[in-house]
């Protein structure tokens, strides 16, 4: 009799437990399928208005005016793109933009690696009042100073050249924050050891902290080229010729011209600004995201 | 005495070099940084308190006169309000949907890495670049939302021309561009969520929704909050997708900041009032700063 309600009692836990299981295996699948949607919906509104810069780039004049617009372009044509290049000095944006981005992005680099080497491995009676004045230096945006910064270079001379353009922007306090943090995690056994061996610091410097810093000095080289070659307020107010303009400067002034005459060609002119950015991003995307979302967690 | 005397000589003389080191290795980031970061915010101090145009060899000292001036303005009332409701409605929109995105794809799915890339390239591309696309995407005759609203049988109205849309259009653009980054922090987030606090929810009974609330948000609040911090910052200083898309227009309805003190100082020649517009913009960004400081503080304090 007992040995009878036991099995019942277990057949029932059983078939109860099965059917949780059931419902839990279900609601898995739901969430897999609504996870699937997720994605299917966000890359169809975030690809779309990239996928119509694109076609619009490679449609002919006449067809960008049909209403309602064609999702396909008819007859694709590349004429758009030598058109935008003849419309405006393309290849002289690019030089500058180039010049503009590396000279900046290296100077960073380099600062911001000469700066955390000191914070972190050298004694100085005041390291800690510097490390303050890097970190107030975070506190002020770059958008505030553009005035005074203009006043400056007027002072300098140095308006509508390409120092103007660098030097606001060669100093870096985030890059600095950021190197600092990641020599802090290093073993300090490996420098001593460098030491007894005889190694001056700037030894150290070149053939220990920079080698396994490079993830994140790969990071802050990655953020200093992308947020450099979008720049676009500073890069207005300093250059006044065409002959110094950088690319995003540049294609604004293209829509100015162009304006809604040829759209074709504006569009082809916005490929020219995004596709280097793209192709580095396409390269590079796994360091950038990494180094992003480490940065949100890590603090 | 003198036997004793001669290492710390030695040693007085490497602590020395170690600190001319020092100072030959901060020297010239510091020195960027005095010139172009701190000696601006005392000219603009210094800017905030004088009458001048520019070119004119007078500067006339006007106490703080700029300052009733331009906090008294009508137009700067407007650009307040602007950059509130801008910041307000994209921080939500942004850190709403990039959660439940985030949410989503937060299981093993196929693409997902892909996914997450395709979310983040808007973050990536030219402010200049994408204000343009978007233009052409907002004609109201042949643009692509024009169609996308026909299908619907909505007429589109004419987004950039006219005052009471040019700001939803902004949004719209914002929102477009920045909830992949948001989706990216927050995916970081959820993968620094213990596994086993889940199970622990589940055996005590807790169902999804009472998962998420005891479990997922608490685990994320540092991120929400490093989140809205840097978000709320980014809203403040938006610049280059209103110059080329709207000029601040029309009839200022998308006039912030930013283009504010850009309008003051450089079409307007108003070097007193752009100085002022400048100080109240660090006086508000400061604030902000100082608490994601605290937050950084603290996270430091854990790692």
């Amino acid at each position: 009799m007992e040995q009878q309600a036991g099995l019942q009692q277990r057949a029932a836990m059983k078939r109860h437990g099965r059917r949780q299981r059931a419902r839990a295996l279900q609601q898995r699948l739901l969430w897999r399928m609504a996870g699937y949607a997720a994605i299917i919906v966000s890359v169809l509104v975030i690809g779309l208005p990239i996928y119509w810069m694109l076609v619009a780039s490679l449609k002919t004049s006449r067809e960008i005016y049909i209403v309602p617009p064609t999702w396909i372009p008819l007859n694709p044509t590349l004429d758009n793109y030598p058109d935008a290049w003849r419309a405006a000095p393309f290849a002289r944006y690019y030089i500058n933009s180039i010049i503009v981005t590396l000279a900046t992005t290296l100077s960073k680099m380099t600062l911001a690696v000469l700066t955390a080497y000191a914070l972190v491995f050298l004694r100085f009676p005041g390291k800690n009042i510097v490390f303050l004045i890097v970190l107030a230096a975070l506190m002020v945006p770059a958008q505030i100073t553009i005035v005074p910064n203009f006043l400056t270079m007027g002072d300098l001379g140095l308006v509508n050249t390409y120092w103007g353009l660098i030097l606001p922007g060669a100093a870096t306090a985030f890059g600095t924050f950021l190197m600092r943090q990641y020599f802090m995690t290093l073993p300090r056994e490996v420098f001593e050891a460098a030491e007894i061996d005889g190694a001056g610091h700037m030894r150290r410097l070149w053939e220990i902290a920079v080698p396994l810093a490079m993830p994140a000095l790969v990071t802050t080289g990655l953020f200093a080229v992308v947020n450099e070659w979008n720049e676009f307020l500073w890069p207005l107010i300093i250059t006044s010729t065409e002959d110094m303009r950088t690319l995003p400067i540049g294609v604004a002034r293209l829509l100015d011209q162009e304006g809604l005459a040829r759209w074709g060609v504006v569009m082809a002119g916005t490929m020219f600004v995004v596709l280097p950015v793209v192709v580095l991003f396409v390269w590079a995307q796994r360091y950038i995201v990494e180094g992003i979302a480490a940065g949100a967690v890590k603090g | 005495m003198s036997v004793f005397s001669v290492p710390r000589l030695r040693a007085n003389a490497r602590e020395w070099r170690e600190s001319v080191l020092f100072l030959l290795l901060v020297g010239p980031n510091l020195l960027l940084l005095a010139a172009f970061t701190f000696w601006p915010m005392i000219y603009n101090a210094y800017l905030s308190t004088i009458s001048w145009n520019f070119l004119s060899p007078i500067r006339r000292f006007v106490g703080l006169r700029n300052y009733e001036t331009v906090l008294s303005s009508e137009i700067f009332r407007v650009v307040l309000i602007n950059t509130a409701v801008f910041t307000v409605v994209s921080v939500a929109a942004t850190m709403a949907l990039g959660l439940g995105l985030a949410l989503l794809l937060n299981q093993p799915l196929r693409w997902r890495e892909g996914t997450r890339a395709v979310l983040f390239t808007p973050t990536v591309l030219s402010g200049a670049a994408i204000a343009i696309v978007w233009i052409y995407i907002f004609d109201p005759r042949f643009g692509l939302l024009a169609q996308i609203l026909g299908w619907f049988g909505i007429l589109s109205p004419n987004w950039l021309a006219d005052p009471n849309w040019a700001m939803t259009a902004l949004l719209i653009v914002y929102i477009w561009k920045n909830t992949g980054y948001a989706v990216v922090i927050y995916l970081a987030g959820l993968q620094t969520i213990d596994r086993t606090l889940y199970e622990a929810a589940r055996i005590d009974g807790a169902g999804p929704w009472g998962q998420f609330w005891h479990v997922t948000l608490p685990g994320l609040s540092p991120i929400i909050f490093f989140l809205l911090v840097t978000s709320i910052l980014a809203c403040f200083q938006a610049f280059d997708i209103i110059r080329v898309m709207t000029d601040g227009g029309p009839v200022n309805a998308t006039n912030m900041l930013v283009y504010h003190l850009y309008e003051r100082g450089f079409i307007q020649s108003q070097a007193g009032p752009a100085g002022v517009v400048a100080m109240v913009m660090f006086v508000l960004m400061l604030i902000l700063t100082l608490l994601q400081l605290r937050f950084l503080e603290r996270r430091v304090h854990y790692s």
